[in-house]
């Protein structure tokens, strides 16, 4: 069936994929917080509970502890649980599940045992949700061997990289920006709301994409950055610069080639993350260039990320402290300007 | 329900066996740790935690389990996984490091891991109930015959992760056991200074669940509990709590000075050694010939003989081989 004009926003691409998901293999469940009647906080898994009822959608009470650890003896034993970890800034309650179980048991066993466990966790702020419900985390994640990263940037890839995490048999996270959710009361980034066929299919994890082509510069970005660099691109072509704009939608393992290919062609590399800057994603972008070959850079790289700090609850705070397009522009004009 | 001859026999033997696997990992541990203890040299490198004293709990347990049940153990696991039926030369090899390792060495003592009968275990205290209490429910979804168990210590008790499993556990109704091995020190702390309740089996009035407390040590009486707690889970009748008392007769860890322990408490423990205890009275009571006896110490001795001969004689896998098994 043809489906060119079905836009979803992220919220439904990931329940159907979950719904269709579940319908193919009986393994499948979810659980977490509010995940069931409620259809998830941010509304990723609207309409599961009337479909697969109680005993497949489950409510959780407030244990990240424990039902992280169950996701991990669950998915040991056979089932491919779904859970979800309402905001990653609650990850502190639950962490030793996560990076010391799901991400170490499959090597601890000699492969012996998989944990195909997904996690899906909302990420990123703008909204003045103060400093404990607006961060990215991604480096966090991505630190840690044993788990795979992925970060969808649309509805089209969260779709796609929710079927292929819940066929993958290793531990994925998965990370979802709520400015990306398509949720009214969030305020939603309208290009995230994409065509999305009806029929399953998957994005391949570990595959960057090309979302803007150009031959000045190479802008690197995940998530909600995208969108920015989207817009930022525009506003360089304005002014007679042309972006490449990559996005990662993975983290692990991280399509490397992708990138040096793309700044063997401009000779520019900015990186934009919304997660904190220091020790993280965009230190690991830039490295994973100049380390193979810093001769094909032209200007020093240019990072755009958030500042090292707490994210604060003012909203001119922290719109200061978020990455935009406007600071695309410029660092992409100073990286230029060599 | 009280154990048969046979079941007692059973329990007997595997204890055997593990008192001896460990007598004999002790021995080896020590190889190239002397004059100066550096726990990084000699055959098997690392943190060593030995069970011998607390062999009761892992066949009072174990004896009512199949291979399909499944056990979360600690970072103190020998017994468990001896009791449990985990490979004993394979687990040997893992404690060495080896390439026939259960995991090729990736692993180690603290993370064994057997699929066949469905044995992990874990190193941090606390780590194992919530694993257990997923793969209850994964039975309790698919419908598969099987129960969990939960080994962990008296320290665990005071997780966040104990009060969160068992809350989870009892309302999901899942065929979990939750088995404390209290041994009454978390390393140098004891109990009685951590942990605000006198016996951690009243904790499961919380999570409206039985709570039994089994003193003395017995191997016959942690076998009558864990049934009675084993035949509930497996009636889907729900999860339970089993606070055992035993006793660590080694330290914590091997080169532990053990200067915390009151004067004489050592010599005491060793006095009751439940093993010879349990030994004198099957004896006693006729449930072991003299002859029996000897028979199954010859089996233990050729157990551990021909599973740490495994482990000596198999090869280290490449050292780039750690690369491997990242992901599934």
């Amino acid at each position: 069936m043809p489906t060119k004009d079905r836009k979803l926003t992220v919220a439904r691409a990931m329940a159907e994929a979950m719904s269709q998901e579940m319908r193919l293999d009986e393994r499948v469940f979810v659980m977490g917080e509010d995940v069931g009647p409620l259809g998830g906080v941010f509304g990723n898994t609207r309409g599961l509970f009337e479909e697969f009822g109680a005993e497949r959608v489950r409510d959780t009470p407030i244990s990240e502890t424990a039902f992280m650890g169950a996701a991990v003896g669950a998915a040991a034993d056979g089932m491919r649980p779904i859970v979800e970890l309402m905001f990653v800034d609650f990850f502190g309650v639950c962490f030793d599940a996560i990076y010391n179980l799901m991400a170490k048991n499959t090597y601890f066993s000699g492969g012996n045992v998989n944990v195909p466990a997904v996690i899906m966790t909302s990420t990123g702020g703008g909204y003045s949700d103060g400093g404990q419900h607006s961060q990215c985390l991604y480096g966090t994640f991505a630190h840690l061997p044993g788990m795979k990263v992925v970060v969808p940037s649309n509805a089209f890839d969260a779709k796609g990289m929710m079927t292929a995490a819940i066929r993958d048999d290793s531990p994925v996270i998965y990370m979802f920006h709520k400015g990306l959710q398509g949720m009214g009361w969030l305020g939603t980034e309208a290009g995230a709301t994409v065509n999305v066929p009806e029929e399953e299919y998957t994005v391949n994890i570990g595959k960057a994409a090309t979302v803007s082509e150009g031959e000045d510069v190479t802008i690197v970005s995940l998530g909600m950055g995208v969108h920015h660099s989207l817009r930022a691109a525009a506003l360089l072509y304005e002014q007679g610069v042309s972006a490449d704009v990559i996005d990662l939608r993975t983290l692990v393992p991280l399509d490397r080639d992708h990138i040096f290919n793309s700044v063997k062609k401009t000779g520019r590399l900015v990186v934009v993350d919304e997660d904190y800057q220091s020790y993280g994603v965009s230190g690991e972008i830039i490295a994973s260039v100049v380390e193979r070959d810093i001769s094909i850079l032209r200007a020093p790289p240019q990072r755009v990320a958030y500042p090292d700090i707490p994210i604060p609850f003012a909203h001119h705070m922290e719109q200061w402290a978020l990455p935009n397009a406007e600071k695309i522009v410029r660092a992409c004009l100073r990286a230029t300007s060599n | 329900m009280n154990p048969t001859p046979e079941q007692k026999q059973w329990m007997y033997r595997h204890m055997l066996v593990s008192r001896l696997f460990e007598e004999t990992i002790e021995k080896i541990y020590l190889e190239g740790k002397t004059p100066v203890f550096n726990m990084a040299n000699g055959p098997i490198p690392g943190e060593m935690h030995l069970s011998n004293g607390q062999e009761p709990c892992a066949v009072g347990v174990c004896a009512h389990l199949n291979k399909e049940d499944v056990v979360t153990a600690t970072h103190r696991p020998h017994h468990q996984a001896i009791a449990k039926g985990v490979d004993l030369k394979r687990m040997a090899a893992e404690i060495f490091g080896k390439e026939t390792g259960l995991s090729g060495g990736r692993g180690g003592h603290m993370h064994l891991f057997d699929a066949d009968v469905n044995f992990s275990c874990s190193g941090i205290v606390g780590q194992g109930l919530g694993p257990a209490v997923g793969a209850a429910l994964s039975r309790k979804m698919q419908n598969k015959a099987g129960v969990a168990v939960s080994f962990f210590g008296e320290g665990a008790a005071n997780q966040g992760a104990f009060h969160e499993s068992l809350n989870l556990a009892a309302v999901w109704k899942l065929p979990v056991i939750f088995v404390i091995e209290d041994n009454a020190w978390g390393i140098s702390v004891a109990k009685e200074t951590a942990t605000a309740v006198d016996r951690n089996a009243v904790r499961a009035a919380a999570y409206d669940m039985p709570g039994v407390y089994v003193p003395g040590n017995d191997p016959d009486a942690i076998f009558v509990a864990a049934g009675e707690a084993i035949s509930r889970a497996r009636a889907g009748e729900g999860p339970s709590l089993l606070d055992i008392e035993t006793y660590r007769l080694a330290g914590h860890f091997m080169g532990d000075a053990e200067a915390y322990r009151p004067e004489g408490e050592k010599e005491d423990l060793l006095r009751k050694d439940p093993i010879l205890v349990y030994e004198k009275a099957l004896l006693a009571s006729g449930d072991l010939s003299e002859s029996d006896n000897s028979d199954l110490k010859e089996y233990a001795k050729r157990e551990v003989d021909e599973a740490i001969q495994f482990a000596r004689e198999s090869q280290f896998a490449s050292p780039a081989s750690a690369l491997d098994h990242v992901f599934a």
